[in-house]
């Protein structure tokens, strides 16, 4: 006999009271955990048409339930991004009159590659891709994301 | 007769007598440091502010993406006195913060949090933490654009606590982003949570105080002049008094500085130039902005979040570890880390208004 009865009992106790606090615990944190929604896969996005598109001039897609922005620069071309800055999260916008990327929370700018070039943002913009099929702009996921 | 007779009923089932004693006994030193006395007394009647227009604005707010701006502005226009009771529901808020950090720099500076006070000191902090948090919540509800950011930015950077902090972010959020999901959390933790895990703490802090009676300086402690008022009826009409002087205080800020709804939370729209935390989460904020995007190996939000999780557990535990001054020496270590504190605070803060 190694352990004596009542250390036994204190034994079997505590271990239960563990079990109990666990098999609690578990369901209530997962729980709190929100499930997984499966994102509706969005892969491209009809922006509308080039004319509708004044040149210097943007606009922000929704793109599933992602922010994704769009500028017409003044040669015409067209640029998309991820709208969302990569400081904290909030939603970029364009500066026709600089033209670069402002984000107002804390005036991170980014040029019209996407690029991070002062203020807080630690990174750059995800760049999405634009296509012009029959005059109608498609802007679409990466492939490497 | 009648008084006496319902007394007696009462006193026989739940032998109120002794506490009847306890509070005829009860009595509050005067002294040039008393006034700082009264501000618990403030912060707990802001709180019960909060809780009575909390539950009146209850009955027509809405949570959810598409109702909670629009209730809000129903409130605001066509409830009768609905302004009212938002306003000062967001001002008593504020100054409840206020008194919060009153009451806790008094308690600091004359060193009130020592023996036997230290689980007062740490049930205070925690009603602090949580009253922030109370504060943090309640500015989503409105769902609009200046919240909304704030909200976002706020959560995200508690991502930046390492290990935990994506996990923490989720939670939060109820998702990756913030999204209704957000909304129905932060109500639930609004109206249900924070003011629940609030009331057992302040019972618990206020069972303490009357145990352990007023703290007195120590200077006061040994002078044979030593005055003291009876907390009834005397310092109970003083705590009255003032309550009434700062329910007009209230409503004159609400009346004349309301808070603006603004603009409805649009996710798909860019973030408004602005975007500003709470004045109390100000000085935080702003120590952020300066500490460069990365310090040697870690990055530099990370390093914040770091360096002010250290310091409030630091503060936390002040009764622990509190240095003394020397015996006849003039220098107070514990005084000037508390200035520092206080001017630290302040001067942030103006700095963060100013940009
Ligand atoms: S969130 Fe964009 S600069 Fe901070």
């Amino acid at each position: 006999m190694g352990i004596s009865r009542k250390k036994f009992i204190d034994y079997v106790l505590g271990g239960s009271l563990i079990g109990w606090l666990g098999s609690t615990l578990y369901p209530i944190l997962s729980y709190l955990k929100p499930p997984k929604i499966a994102e509706a896969n969005v892969n491209s996005v009809k922006a509308g048409l080039m004319t509708d598109f004044a040149v210097n001039s943007s606009a922000i897609l929704k793109f599933g339930r992602m922010p994704v922005i769009l500028i017409r620069k003044e040669d015409g071309e067209f640029r998309a991004f991820e709208a969302t800055c990569t400081h904290l999260d909030c939603i970029v916008q364009y500066k026709a009159d600089q033209k670069q990327i402002f984000c107002a929370c804390h005036n991170g700018l980014y040029d019209l590659h996407g690029q991070n070039v002062s203020g807080p943002p630690p990174k750059p913009l995800i760049e999405f891709d634009v296509n012009i099929v029959r005059d109608e702009i498609v802007v679409s996921k990466p492939k490497q994301v | 007769m009648m008084k006496s007779k319902i007394f007696n009923w009462v006193d026989e089932r739940f032998n109120i007598s002794p506490l009847i004693d306890f509070m005829k006994h009860k009595e509050v030193p005067v002294h040039k440091h008393s006034i700082w006395y009264y501000m618990g007394g403030v912060t707990l009647f802001l709180f019960i502010v909060q809780v009575f227009t909390g539950i009146l604005l209850l009955l027509y707010y809405q949570p959810g993406v598409d109702s909670a701006y629009e209730s809000v502005r129903f409130i605001m226009t066509k409830v009768n006195f609905g302004w009212l009771i938002r306003q000062v529901h967001g001002w008593a808020a504020n100054l409840m913060v206020f008194f919060i950090f009153l009451h806790m720099f008094s308690v600091f500076f004359t060193k009130a949090f020592r023996k036997p006070r230290e689980l007062t000191w740490i049930t205070g902090m925690l009603l602090m933490f949580v009253a922030m948090g109370a504060g943090f919540s309640g500015y989503l509800l409105p769902w609009n654009e200046l919240a909304f950011f704030a909200t976002k930015v706020g959560t995200d950077i508690t991502g930046a606590v390492p290990v935990i902090g994506d996990m923490m972010k989720v939670l939060l959020r109820g998702g990756d982003d913030v999204t209704g999901a957000t909304l129905s959390r932060f109500y639930a933790f609004h109206v249900a949570l924070i003011p629940a895990i609030m009331t057992l703490l302040i019972g618990l802090h206020l069972m303490f105080v009357q145990r352990q009676g007023m703290h007195e300086p120590d200077h006061f402690k040994n002078d044979p002049k030593r005055k003291v008022i009876s907390f009834f009826p005397n310092f109970v009409l003083r705590d009255a008094l003032l309550w009434l002087i700062v329910l007009n205080i209230l409503l004159y800020l609400a009346v004349f500085f309301p808070w603006e709804l603004g603009l409805k939370a649009d996710p798909f729209l860019p973030a408004p130039e602005g975007i500003k935390p709470e004045w109390y989460f100000m000085f935080m904020f702003q120590t952020l902005k300066y500490i460069p995007a990365h310090v040697w190996f870690i990055e530099g939000e990370v390093l914040g979040v770091l360096g002010f999780g250290l310091i409030a557990l630091l503060w936390v535990l002040v009764p622990f570890w509190e240095i003394r001054k020397k015996p006849g020496a003039r220098f107070r270590p514990m005084n000037i880390i508390g200035t520092i504190g206080v001017i630290y605070i302040v001067v942030l803060t103006i700095l963060g208004y100013m940009e």
